[in-house]
């Protein structure tokens, strides 16, 4: 139509779709290897793995497909482990109802915190979050049923559905690992879902989707509240693999740390905050038996990516010729 | 101009009254009296800097009135959020052009359907769901000649049709009044015929308020024109009529600059 565009024929060239076959290959090949992982690895290293990978995952539904940038989201993850650790050994709640609670609970914290935060921008939506979120903390610290420093202790795992003994350290896992994928399942849902393709719109022009008579903000603040029922989700299972709530899972550090995990792996990558709290755990574990200052070493993975995978491991794959030919779609 | 404009004046859809905004101590509008009429094409000019896009964003709501009153279809609209403006009708494009760049051109103006076919809150439905909005969705491609591009992401658009792309994403809305905000800037000549005629084509049937720099497109194209300077109205009329009032003409040559 016009000589300054490109030629016809180099622009309808349609991008190559994700190929179905690829995708389900890979959900094959994850799920075998999830039910291999215990007889490989220590399990509770791998189900801490999976908790932390369900936060990351969590948290990567608001930054990598809403476009917000949470420093408070420990309070979800924290908090949850609170509640479900204080209902599953105080109350005697069964696992299930315990971990319901802390996902009501983080729910009920993101929306408090959300309602804040979410007509701030950018920077501002950070240091608020972050700000609430310490102020959570300070709660937590201060609060008789948190145990302040001590935390709470021996929690215990109980029978799942009064069924199946969650002391088992083979079933412990495999329920770890059910709600992990049923986890991821509910954000890729979210993600490929009507609502998740207005998400998308917002994050790619806030201003355009309001012309479009969107009001965004609540929009913004119900992702903000899935994810972080779904942080609480990470939250509360973590509580009952490691049978402990602590300061440690609401203080700041933590939101920090997922922030990394997810830009390590690939932010607006269904995998890639799974692969990046698998690196940073990994890490972790293998530094702590070690004389290497774990924050120091993290901290020059984190360098290394920022300036040589600018998209995360996850997302230059994706981006490169491999995942081209896979048919990965950066975004997707 | 046609016999149809000519005969009376069709109803008055947009109307602002006494609308002015301040920054800060520096008044970028004052004063400023508009009527958009159904049907009928309304130019906005001015030198840069006249205030046009700040008026535009005052009555499309994305800014605040300091004064003055705006009324969108007899509703008293001066206080309401941009987005709730947004779904009674008047919608607007923007200077840079808007497209969702990551989404093709099917899923950007499937965005725009999302919202009336009530497709927009199913968290826990697939995208398959939307595919009920690709029948409409096709006529509007197939309207505005994007049909080979239908699966293409809108950033590899060329810009010509990132523009008619965002054109017809607004059009989706099927909206009563629009406001285009230079529709036709950075466009090569072919593409500026193009887009002049899907506007006089749309506006058969909407009201439409334009900024545009391009003068032989205003008197093309416009029925009504209003002349912006240092935020105030200059002049108004027909196309004839504010080219020959010498005020506009000093304004343009910039002589008492």
């Amino acid at each position: 139509m016009s000589g300054s565009t490109p030629t016809p024929s180099a622009a309808a060239v349609p991008q190559a779709p994700s190929r179905p076959g690829v995708t389900a290959a890979l959900v094959v090949a994850g799920l075998a290897a999830l039910i291999a992982a215990p007889f490989l690895f220590y399990p509770v290293f791998v189900m801490t793995l999976l908790c932390f990978a369900l936060f990351a995952a969590a948290f990567n539904l608001l930054l990598g497909y809403t476009g917000l940038l949470s420093f408070g989201h420990a309070a979800f993850f924290g908090g949850a482990a609170y509640f479900t650790a204080h209902a599953a050994k105080v109350w005697g709640w069964s696992p299930e109802l315990a971990l319901l609670l802390g996902v009501a609970g983080a729910a009920g914290l993101g929306l408090v915190m959300g309602a804040v935060a979410i007509r701030r921008q950018g920077i501002y939506f950070a240091m608020v979050t972050l700000a609430l979120s310490q102020m959570f903390f300070f709660a937590c610290l201060q609060m008789p049923f948190t145990h302040g420093e001590d935390g709470i202790q021996s929690v215990p795992r109980g029978m799942l559905l009064g069924l199946i003994d969650l002391n088992r350290p083979l079933a412990m896992y495999f329920f770890v690992a059910a709600v992990f994928v049923l986890g991821l399942a509910i954000i890729w849902r979210i993600v490929n879902s009507p609502f998740g393709m207005i998400l998308k719109a917002i994050r790619e022009n806030e201003q355009r989707a309001i012309s479009l008579g969107y009001s965004v903000a609540r929009y913004k603040l119900s992702a903000f509240v899935m994810s972080a029922a779904l942080a609480g989700l990470a939250g509360g299972l973590k509580a009952l693999v490691l049978q402990f709530a602590t300061l440690t899972d609401v203080a700041w550090q933590m939101s920090g740390e997922v922030i990394l995990m997810t830009l390590l792996g690939g932010i607006g990558t269904m995998v890639g905050p799974v692969f990046g709290a698998g690196l940073v755990i990994a890490l972790q574990n293998r530094l702590a038996t070690s004389d290497f200052p774990v924050t120091i070493i993290t901290g020059l993975v984190f360098m290394v990516c920022v300036l040589l995978f600018r998209r995360g491991l996850i997302g230059e794959l994706a981006a490169s010729r491999i995942g081209k030919t896979l048919g990965m779609r950066a975004d997707t | 101009m046609t016999d149809a404009a000519m005969t009376a004046e069709p109803r008055v859809v947009l109307s602002a009254r006494g609308l002015g905004r301040d920054f800060a101590g520096f008044t970028a509008v004052n004063n400023v009296d508009l009527d958009v009429r159904h049907a009928r094409i309304h130019a906005l000019i001015g030198p840069n800097g006249a205030g046009k896009t700040t008026v535009f964003n005052l009555l499309t709501k994305f800014l605040q009135p300091t004064r003055g009153r705006i009324t969108l279809m007899g509703t008293d609209i001066t206080r309401m959020a941009p987005d709730a403006v947004a779904r009674m009708g008047l919608v607007r494009s923007f200077q840079i052009s808007a497209v969702f760049p990551h989404l093709t051109v099917l899923e950007n103006i499937r965005v725009a359907l999302q919202r009336p076919a009530e497709l927009h809150r199913q968290f826990w439905r697939p995208l398959s769901a939307l595919d009920v909005l690709n029948g409409r969705a096709g006529v509007l491609i197939d309207e505005l000649g994007l049909t080979p591009w239908r699966d293409t992401r809108a950033a590899d658009l060329s810009y010509g049709r990132k523009r008619v792309l965002e054109i017809a994403t607004t059009l989706a809305l099927d909206p009563e009044v629009l406001l285009l905000d230079e529709p036709m800037a950075g466009m090569g000549h072919e593409d500026v015929q193009m887009v002049a005629a899907i506007i006089r084509e749309l506006a058969r049937h909407r009201a439409v308020l334009m900024v545009e720099h391009n003068l032989s497109v205003v008197a093309d194209i416009c029925d009504e024109v209003t002349v912006l300077q240092r935020g105030e109205i200059l002049a108004r009329g027909d196309y004839a009529t504010v080219a020959a009032d010498p005020r506009v003409r000093t304004a343009y040559m910039g002589s008492d600059a």
